[in-house]
């Protein structure tokens, strides 16, 4: 697989524009499904990942052949993803941690008090209840979390994505964990 | 569940992480076998993950790729070349060599406007113009720049004269005449005597690696 897509981007780099478009091939699913956990929307997710891939594209000949290129992709569309959720929020000073968390801040306080009622929760599909949750999940164990659960995978890669210590990258996951074992009590 | 072990807690993580020692893992189990609060948190957790996983996996929308493609920059003019350069260093770095010698060449050529001349005794200069007077005899070779030759003597070598002419006068010279005045047969001599000098040092080492 590395030694496929090498290929295609020696050939990028030589100038073929086509190389890039199996390259998109290759990774579309993932890299879509990636942005639409993290952002929870169809258009912002297509958006981002083109602009994920767009990027990669544009700078190719930084990317090191003797790395993993999908780790060095995603990272360019997990920071994207970031980007565009810190952009969202209302423009308060909340961004202050709230003392004694890990990236626990005010806005996580709000999305707790914005929960819907329970009827509404009761009524929504299992499909749609799983992206309401992980969209609830402060951005920081969000990341963590989709790329641990959705994509499964290991925890050196993720830890690499992220350009976080491993140690980090597991605290995260258990804070997002138990964050949604509370969001689920109710389940 | 206070009273359990705080490291049940990190055990449980890393069993989920799915990152546990054989001993650890036992020692989690033979807990919850016992501890009914950390059992309900452990089941709850492996139902949260159990959950999330039920996503399902999305697919992007089936134009997706035509879309990322149209979204690419299109391929600047000159971005080919410079690449090329910037893939193939030492070409690169000639073909800049030639365009600079040719460039230095030039500009020789056009700076070079002062009259000059190789300094031989017995010659005489009128104006523009190196005679050689009649009944003298000059040896050696004869090199005249932005000017004209006369030759009424006896000249024993060979000539160059670059933007100037030979007038015949009756004179004797023993060597080949050669006239140049066009850029380009300026540029040709100069690569020619380059050439040779080159081959002279050749030369040269060869020889001294014989002796």
């Amino acid at each position: 697989m590395d030694a496929l897509v090498n290929k295609r981007i020696a050939k990028v780099l030589k100038g073929d524009q086509n190389a890039f478009a199996e390259i998109v091939e290759l990774y579309q699913h993932q890299l879509y499904q990636i942005c639409y956990r993290m952002l929870g929307n169809k258009q912002e997710a297509e958006d981002i990942a083109q602009e994920a891939f767009m990027r990669a594209y544009v700078n190719i000949h930084t990317f090191d052949q003797k790395r993993k290129f999908s780790t060095w992709l995603y990272r360019i569309a997990t920071n994207l993803c970031i980007d565009r959720i810190r952009k969202k929020k209302p423009d308060y000073h909340l961004d202050a941690e709230v003392r004694g968390t890990e990236g626990l801040n005010m806005y996580s306080k709000i999305a707790n008090d914005d929960e819907l009622p329970e009827e509404e929760l009761m009524r929504m599909e299992v499909q749609e209840r799983v992206q309401y949750e992980i969209s609830r999940l402060p951005d920081k164990y969000r990341a963590a979390i989709v790329l641990k659960y959705i994509e499964e995978l290991p925890l050196a890669e993720i830890s690499e994505i992220l350009d976080l210590p491993l140690g980090t990258v597991k605290t995260r996951i258990h804070r997002g964990r138990e964050a949604l074992r509370k969001q689920l009590s109710n389940l | 569940m206070n009273a359990c072990p705080e490291n049940v807690i990190h055990l449980m993580d890393d069993y989920l992480d799915g990152d546990i020692s054989p001993s650890d893992e036992r020692q989690l189990r033979e807990h919850l076998e016992s501890c009914s609060d950390c059992r309900k948190q452990y089941q709850a957790l492996s139902k949260t993950i159990a959950f999330v996983q039920s996503a399902s996996h999305i697919q992007a929308p089936s134009n997706f790729v035509q879309k990322t493609m149209g979204r690419l920059p299109k391929e600047r003019q000159g971005a080919s070349v410079q690449r090329w350069f910037r893939r193939h260093p030492m070409l690169a770095a000639a073909a800049l060599f030639c365009v600079l010698m040719s460039a230095a060449l030039f500009t020789n050529f056009n700076d070079d406007q002062q009259f000059s001349f190789t300094k031989q005794p017995n010659l005489v200069v009128e104006a523009q113009t190196v005679v050689v007077p009649k009944g003298h005899t000059v040896v050696g070779d004869l090199t005249v720049r932005n000017g004209d030759l006369r030759v009424e003597g006896e000249l024993h070598g060979d000539v160059t004269i670059i933007n100037g002419q030979y007038m015949a006068s009756g004179g004797v010279i023993t060597g080949e005449i050669e006239e140049i005045d066009k850029a380009f047969e300026w540029l040709w001599y100069t690569i020619k005597n380059g050439l040779k000098d080159a081959a002279a040092i050749f030369d040269t080492d060869d020889s001294q690696t014989k002796e």
